[in-house]
């Protein structure tokens, strides 16, 4: 990273700072001079979009909490006070319960911006392998910030993904025990959940470094997913990218005012304006929409144990994604059968994510069966079946090339890459 | 940016046809129709007059069984709602009792209440309430126009995030003031003390009687004394009483709106600009 810095310390006082910790070159080197493929579509623009959703996400709960009381008794009212009685405390508690949406819509499109243009292929496994980290850590996060506000869909949420804990076999009953800190969904559930719930962000923080460390260190991927050759396939990150991304966050930042200051409750449910009641149970009890595709997993599997196995194992696949992919191939845009595979799973995904809202009825159950079925098919079958039975697009030799032929998707004629020969 | 939009497009179009088959099966629950409202929209704001009514039926009918315990009579004179002075504010909270105390004796006391507290329950405990009302329990109003609302299923609540439709709440309790007093079809049979109300989320039979017929609350104002304007008046009312600060989010959110389009129009220029000798 800080290797990447065209730094010199001018002043006296930077040269004193420099060599007793070279901060100024470590930040050159990450955010300024590095550099960076000159190809890079919007969808590259994603990851500064989480970097300050994540910084959005905290400057707005460290507020919420001066305001909140984590107590069963309590926390339904000090939300109703937040948002009746404290100043533009509408406005904080509607930007951070969409920012989470946000964060989620953002984080999904940069996870399947990787999976088309292969960003998970060596040697960027680790930066990948850290992605899907973070996006555990987030869901934890997520799971526990909904809980907060004591609705009906927090404490009937928190008590049905708390149970699932007890499926593991011989130690469930005791894991679910300790997680709700007694022997039902209760204040020291809550009272955990919100100490974790401020914790969490700090860890993601912490691995979010580490995940652009791992990159910085080889470097971005590409749409042409052609490992820069020259300088000319680069330009230094800063002002080229930082006035992009701030572009696209701009734009994004539309989107989330629109949620949060025209429709805020669009992605809520109006049962969590009800308190919490641990004796009446929703008539349907949903969790946020950014759980549903996976809620659609566990439910189709007919036993418990296997739904909730069904379920984490559908994240625990994405960690050995990068040996799975038997392509040499990167990018999506030379591997024709691919590229169609990889739109048929979008599909399913947001197919998983209607049917986890629906009821548990049978023909959504059938749906959400073979859903479940693709999805882990196109990870374990199709994708390291392809990489044998799919002859790719001739690769472009480098990025300049790439562009100069006009447009990435088209290099006929191009000079195929070594590494697919 | 063209790009995003186009795929996002083409990805929800191919989510409608992979999905719509089941979807247009889960048509369940009663028809809401849609209303006009004075606060729906972008602009949308609440009509002041509209509200003092909303909060005329509400004291005269509805306060009799249903509480308004996040509501404090101070907000009745705050900006954004029912345009009452402080004064009158004043005048109408002493029409309350509240209890208060401990006094020095140690005695619990009752006296009139001011601006600062909230509107005094109908019920001591939900226990009380339910004793009063066979067993069912009136929910309380602070929040009720946030906490209903009918299932919109698909394609409709794709639409619903860019036409703003926040109003399902509102609708709904007009739908359901206005469904009483239907003939119970054949077939339908409504438990001893329910009553058939075909709107009703929870089933078609519900715990409350018809709360209100024409004329029951008179209006100085001319506007007409019939159930149809009292359950628009109270819906409006309720949606007050649960967002008071709807005006306030709207109106900044529109400049937040220009301020970041015009920013980012800016920033697109000056990104073009930068990027001009770069082929890429």
């Amino acid at each position: 990273m800080a290797g990447h810095s065209n730094y010199v310390p001018q002043s006296a006082a930077a040269k004193w700072l420099e060599s007793r910790l070279p901060v100024i070159s470590l930040v050159r080197g990450s955010f300024v001079d590095f550099p960076t493929p000159k190809n890079l579509n919007y969808w590259w623009t994603f990851g500064g979009i989480l970097a300050v959703m994540l910084v959005a996400q905290i400057i707005t709960g460290v507020v919420l909490v001066m305001h909140y009381t984590p107590s069963t008794g309590a926390a339904f009212n000090s939300v109703e006070h937040i948002m009746r009685d404290v100043n533009f405390g509408w406005m904080l508690r509607y930007l951070h319960a969409n920012g989470a949406s946000m964060f989620f819509i953002a984080v999904y499109i940069h996870i399947f911006r990787g999976m088309y243009y292969g960003s998970y292929k060596a040697p960027r496994e680790i930066s990948w392998i850290l992605g899907v980290v973070i996006f555990l850590i987030m869901m934890g996060t997520a799971f526990m910030g909904y809980v907060l506000p004591w609705g009906q869909m927090s404490f009937w949420g928190a008590t049905v993904i708390t149970n699932l804990f007890s499926a593991i076999p011989l130690v469930g009953e005791a894991i679910r025990t300790w997680l709700w800190g007694g022997f039902a969904v209760d204040n020291p559930t809550l009272n955990r959940f919100f100490s974790l719930h401020y914790l969490l962000p700090f860890m993601i923080a912490g691995v979010v470094i580490l995940h652009v460390w791992a990159f910085h260190t080889t470097g971005n991927n590409n749409p042409t997913g052609v490992q820069p050759k020259t300088k000319q396939d680069t330009v230094p990150f800063h002002p080229y990218y930082t006035i992009k991304d701030l572009f696209a966050i701009v734009v994004f930042m539309i989107l989330f005012s629109w949620f949060a200051f025209y429709v805020p409750n669009y992605m809520g449910h109006p049962d969590n304006y009800i308190e919490a009641n641990p004796l009446v149970t929703p008539a349907h009890i949903v969790p946020e929409w950014y759980f549903l595709p996976f809620y659609a997993i566990l439910r189709a599997i007919p036993d418990k144990l296997g739904g909730v196995l069904a379920m984490f194992g559908a994240i625990a696949v994405l960690f050995v994604l990068p040996w799975l992919d038997t392509s040499k191939v990167r990018s999506g845009t030379y591997r024709p059968l691919f590229k169609q595979f990889f739109w048929i799973f979008a599909l399913v995904c947001v197919a998983l994510g209607y049917l986890g809202a629906m009821p548990a009825e049978p023909k959504y159950v059938f749906w959400a069966r073979i859903c479940t079925a693709y999805y882990f098919a196109h990870f374990l079958i199709i994708l390291p079946l392809l990489g044998f039975l799919e002859k790719p697009k001739p690769l472009p030799a480098s990025i300049s090339e790439a562009v100069l032929k006009g447009g990435s998707a088209s290099p006929a004629g191009a000079v195929s890459a070594p590494e697919i020969k | 940016m063209s790009t995003m939009i186009k795929m996002v497009r083409a990805l929800t179009a191919a989510a409608a046809i992979a999905v719509a088959a089941p979807a247009l099966a889960a048509g369940e629950g009663p028809h809401i129709p849609r209303e006009q409202w004075s606060f729906a929209g972008p602009f949308g704001t609440f009509d002041k007059a509209q509200l003092q009514r909303g909060f005329k039926v509400y004291r005269e009918v509805c306060s009799a069984c249903h509480s308004l315990k996040q509501v404090s009579f101070r907000n009745l004179a705050q900006e954004g709602g029912l345009g009452y002075t402080e004064e009158q504010a004043k005048t109408i909270a002493a029409d309350y009792t509240v209890t208060d105390g401990p006094n020095d004796d140690g005695d619990m006391y009752e006296r009139p209440a001011v601006l600062a507290d909230k509107f005094p329950s109908p019920f001591p405990n939900e226990q009380a309430a339910r004793a009063s009302n066979g067993g069912a329990y009136p929910p309380d109003f602070s929040l009720l126009a946030k906490a209903r609302a009918a299932h919109r299923g698909f394609p409709w609540f794709v639409f619903d995030a860019f036409t703003q439709y926040q109003e399902q709440g509102p609708d709904y309790i007009h739908a359901l003031l206005t469904s009483y007093g239907e003939e119970v079809p054949e077939g339908v049979t409504i438990p001893e003390g329910k009553h058939y109300n075909p709107a009703f989320l929870a089933g078609n039979a519900i715990g409350m009687a018809q709360p209100i017929t024409d004329e029951a609350v008179e209006y100085t104002d001319g506007t007409p004394m019939t159930v149809d304007q009292y359950a628009r008046d109270v819906a409006a009312f309720m949606m007050w009483a649960a967002e008071p600060h709807l005006e306030d989010r709207k109106k900044i959110g529109f400049r937040v709106m220009i301020f970041l389009i015009v920013f980012a129009g800016l920033l697109y220029f000056t990104k073009q600009k930068l990027w001009r000798n770069v082929e890429h």
